[in-house]
């Protein structure tokens, strides 16, 4: 029991110093760098816009996906997460649905969908589509536009980016992004 | 197909560059020899003994040292479980988050301490700043620097001759934290918060949605300082809910390139500090390869399957598996996640392993359920396969009747129980929890997923929590009094069994002299041994969990195809 007894003090001061130094310091040394380097990325990559009035709005985090629906906006993938088995039922069931709703959007066109487009992200709010996925909206977003579908893709095409070192990793399109592009926003 | 070969292949080529200078810097940090942070931290760590009242030359015998890795832990144990439910009461908690449930609170204590980071929570929903940086950043730390303070107490047991100590567990822990884990952790940290990883204080954003007009929360917090120390410490626990799927933990292709190598990097090292330390590196290297043939084996079967056995949809293209993983990273570096992430009993994710195809997220499965080796938890994993080499060392010295040995040490009676506590603890109790949970009356309401993929999620879970892994398949619901009480006693279990044995095993090893190896002895650095080693660790796993693997994944493939 003494013995016990006599851990138990370095173990109590053990325990408050590493608190203080990996609780305390740590966090307060890493969160002063990154306020004062890399403050945009360091509070949510947040999209401010000067808007033409001179005030400024904040339209969402360029990280984290918003819900559109609209056929004039690029649309993202399903929102949410659902870990289904990407073999089973359920999922079979649930993407038929999606590819339905798809078809009810845009029944002009009769194109393979793009699979990100019907399969639901890990996150949930993936920021991101492919650019096939881009590509196969673009006739239908110009069209209810009422603008050239180059225009779309130009506006596309600034806000995708490429592979890490041209290999590492996926290329991708940010659907926030265009969206405020093609609202002139951005 | 071909650029994620490249990429699987220069994540190899970094990570086997990286672990090397890592490797003799820490070998040289945990035997006392100056390194170049020394003149920086040399008086810190001078302050911080003289604080616990410790004296670094005072040495502990194999009893002592568990009784204060014991004690320690469970302090830590103690204070994280009041913080979790009394943070409504505490400060730096701008949402108001309400204090956890005892049971939630007890599991989420019991899974950090143990440097398992299973999450029956969320963290944007369940934990305030408070709990996240003073509760859990902490646990990150020291439960990370208490397996590798263990490791080098076996490590030494193979060194000593003829001694009754085995190091003094408040140096090891402190020269741990302060030497290895905080510098990496700082430069790792700094690295992903530019990239897009937040790391305030500030309450959570509302922005107003462009189509909708609805108000959505983007939540934020000390998540980088927290990211950073996951990964290294082999811990896994995310910030938020869906871990380094969600942007804001691992916003760009680069931030996942450096979590990546941050989840294996330390494991890998330790390979090269643990031959450093015997003076020979061709031990160090011979596990390093066994580790790494078996998780090349892994990465390709996961990945071939999740790019071959996909489903297809009509009217959709055809597709690798992308349910469940973001656009940016792809299938190739989830696949790679995945692997790393389960060899090493890290168990953060990029993507859901839920939504893996059946054999692929069999992979994974088998991956943890091998008992954390394969590179494993920092210290932990490399203390548990010396556990198998010296099983294999048995085997082989039974087969030709001789005496075994390994790095001039005889492996007797006591050696060998001690050995068999570190190999069949983690596989008995995953089954047990296993067997225990599908007899519960309502357990096939905490599942998504119906049929075998169910039982898979079940099964995920329990190796998970029986491995110290702590990843899951995210459609079980986990947090229930049953799966909170039996996962945080059997995370605790699996995890101080082991290393009190590791300990002992050490404290026995030290004791013996070296014998000079001979014409007989059995060479553990050849192609042979390493082929030895594998087969064992293959014969153990399989043995314990193929019929348990067929219930699962291997009737979910059949039955779906």
């Amino acid at each position: 029991m003494s013995k016990i007894i006599k851990v138990f003090r370095p173990a109590i001061l053990c325990f408050v110093v590493m608190t203080l130094l990996c609780g305390v310091i740590y966090p307060g040394v890493v969160t002063g760098i990154a306020q004062a380097v890399f403050p945009k990325q360091a509070n949510g990559s947040i999209i401010s816009v000067t808007l033409n009035d001179g005030t400024k709005k904040d339209f969402g985090s360029a990280l984290i996906a918003q819900e559109f629906t609209k056929p004039e906006y690029m649309i993202g993938r399903p929102m949410g997460t659902t870990n289904l088995s990407p073999v089973g039922e359920e999922q079979e069931k649930l993407v038929k649905e999606r590819i339905d709703w798809w078809h009810a959007l845009d029944p002009n066109n009769t194109a393979d969908i793009p699979m990100d487009l019907v399969t639901a992200s890990g996150s949930g709010v993936d920021p991101n589509i492919t650019p096939e996925a881009a590509e196969y909206q673009i006739a239908r977003i110009a069209r209810e536009r009422g603008i050239r579908e180059d225009a779309v893709r130009e506006i596309i095409n600034k806000n995708t980016t490429g592979r890490f070192l041209g290999f590492w990793g996926e290329p991708a399109v940010n659907v926030l992004k265009v969206n405020l592009g093609l609202d002139s926003l951005l | 197909m071909s650029h994620i070969v490249l990429e699987d292949i220069l994540y190899l080529v970094l990570l086997i560059g990286l672990s090397i200078p890592l490797g003799i810097y820490m070998y040289k940090v945990m035997t006392g020899q100056k390194v170049f942070l020394t003149p920086v931290f040399s008086p810190v760590e001078k302050g911080i003994y003289k604080i616990m009242g410790v004296r670094d030359d005072e040495e502990m015998g194999a009893k002592q040292y568990a009784l204060a890795v014991i004690v320690f832990s469970v302090i830590c144990l103690i204070f994280l479980w009041g913080l979790q439910m009394l943070q409504a009461f505490l400060p730096l908690n701008p949402e108001g988050i309400e204090g956890t449930s005892w049971h939630l609170a007890f599991n989420t204590s019991a899974s950090f301490v143990s440097n398992t980071n299973w999450q029956a929570y969320s963290g944007e929903s369940a934990l305030a700043y408070l709990s996240q940086a003073l509760g859990l950043t902490v646990q990150n730390f020291v439960s990370a620097a208490a397996g590798i303070a263990v490791l080098f107490v076996l490590i030494r047991g193979f060194i000593l001759k003829k001694k009754t100590t085995v190091g003094n567990f408040w140096v090891d822990l402190t020269k741990t934290t302060l030497y290895i884990l905080i510098p990496l952790s700082l430069i790792v940290a700094i690295l992903i918060a530019s990239q897009g990883v937040v790391q305030t204080f500030s309450p959570y954003k509302d922005v107003v949605t462009l189509e909708g007009g609805a108000v959505q929360t983007i939540p934020l917090g000390p998540a980088a300082s927290q990211i950073a120390i996951k990964q290294l410490g082999t811990n896994g626990g995310g910030f938020f809910g869906v871990n380094s799927a969600f942007p804001l933990e691992n916003p760009t292709q680069l931030s996942n390139l450096i979590q990546l190598l941050s989840i294996l990097l330390i494991p890998a090292a330790l390979c090269v500090s643990f031959g450093k330390a015997v003076k020979d590196s061709k031990q160090g290297r011979s596990i390093y390869s066994a580790m790494m043939i078996i998780f090349v084996l892994s990465l390709v079967a996961v990945t071939v399957s999740e790019q071959f056995a996909a489903p297809g949809f009509a009217g959709v293209t055809a597709s690798a598996s992308i349910e469940g993983k973001e656009v940016i990273h792809g299938m190739g570096t989830s696949a790679l996640w995945a692997t790393a992430t389960t060899a090493a009993s890290n168990g953060s994710v990029n993507s859901m392993h839920d939504s893996f195809t059946p054999l692929g997220g069999m992979a994974l499965m088998f991956l943890m359920q091998l008992g954390e080796i394969v590179f494993g938890g920092v210290g932990s994993g490399l203390y548990g396969m010396l556990a198998f080499v010296l099983l294999t060392v048995f085997i082989a010295g039974l087969m030709v009747g001789r005496t075994p040995e390994y790095l001039g040490k005889k492996v007797e009676p006591f050696d060998m129980k001690m050995v068999c506590l570190i190999v069949l603890t983690p596989p008995l109790l995953t089954l047990l929890g296993t067997a225990a949970a599908v007899i519960m009356p309502d357990a096939a309401s905490w599942l998504t997923n119906s049929g075998a993929h169910g039982f898979s999620e079940i099964l995920y879970g329990f190796s998970s929590m029986g491995n110290n892994n702590g990843s899951a398949f995210a459609g079980f619901n986990a947090n229930t009094i049953f799966t909170n009480l039996t996962g945080g006693i059997i995370m605790l279990l699996v995890r101080f069994i082991p290393m009190v044995a590791a300990i002992f095993l050490a404290g026995n090893l030290a004791q013996k002299k070296t014998v000079a190896a001979g014409e007989g002895t059995l060479s553990t650095t050849n192609t042979m041994f390493v082929g030895l080693l594998i087969a064992v660790i293959f014969i153990i796993g399989a043995l314990s969990f193929l019929p348990a693997l067929t219930l699962g994944p291997v009737a979910d493939y059949f039955t779906n195809h």
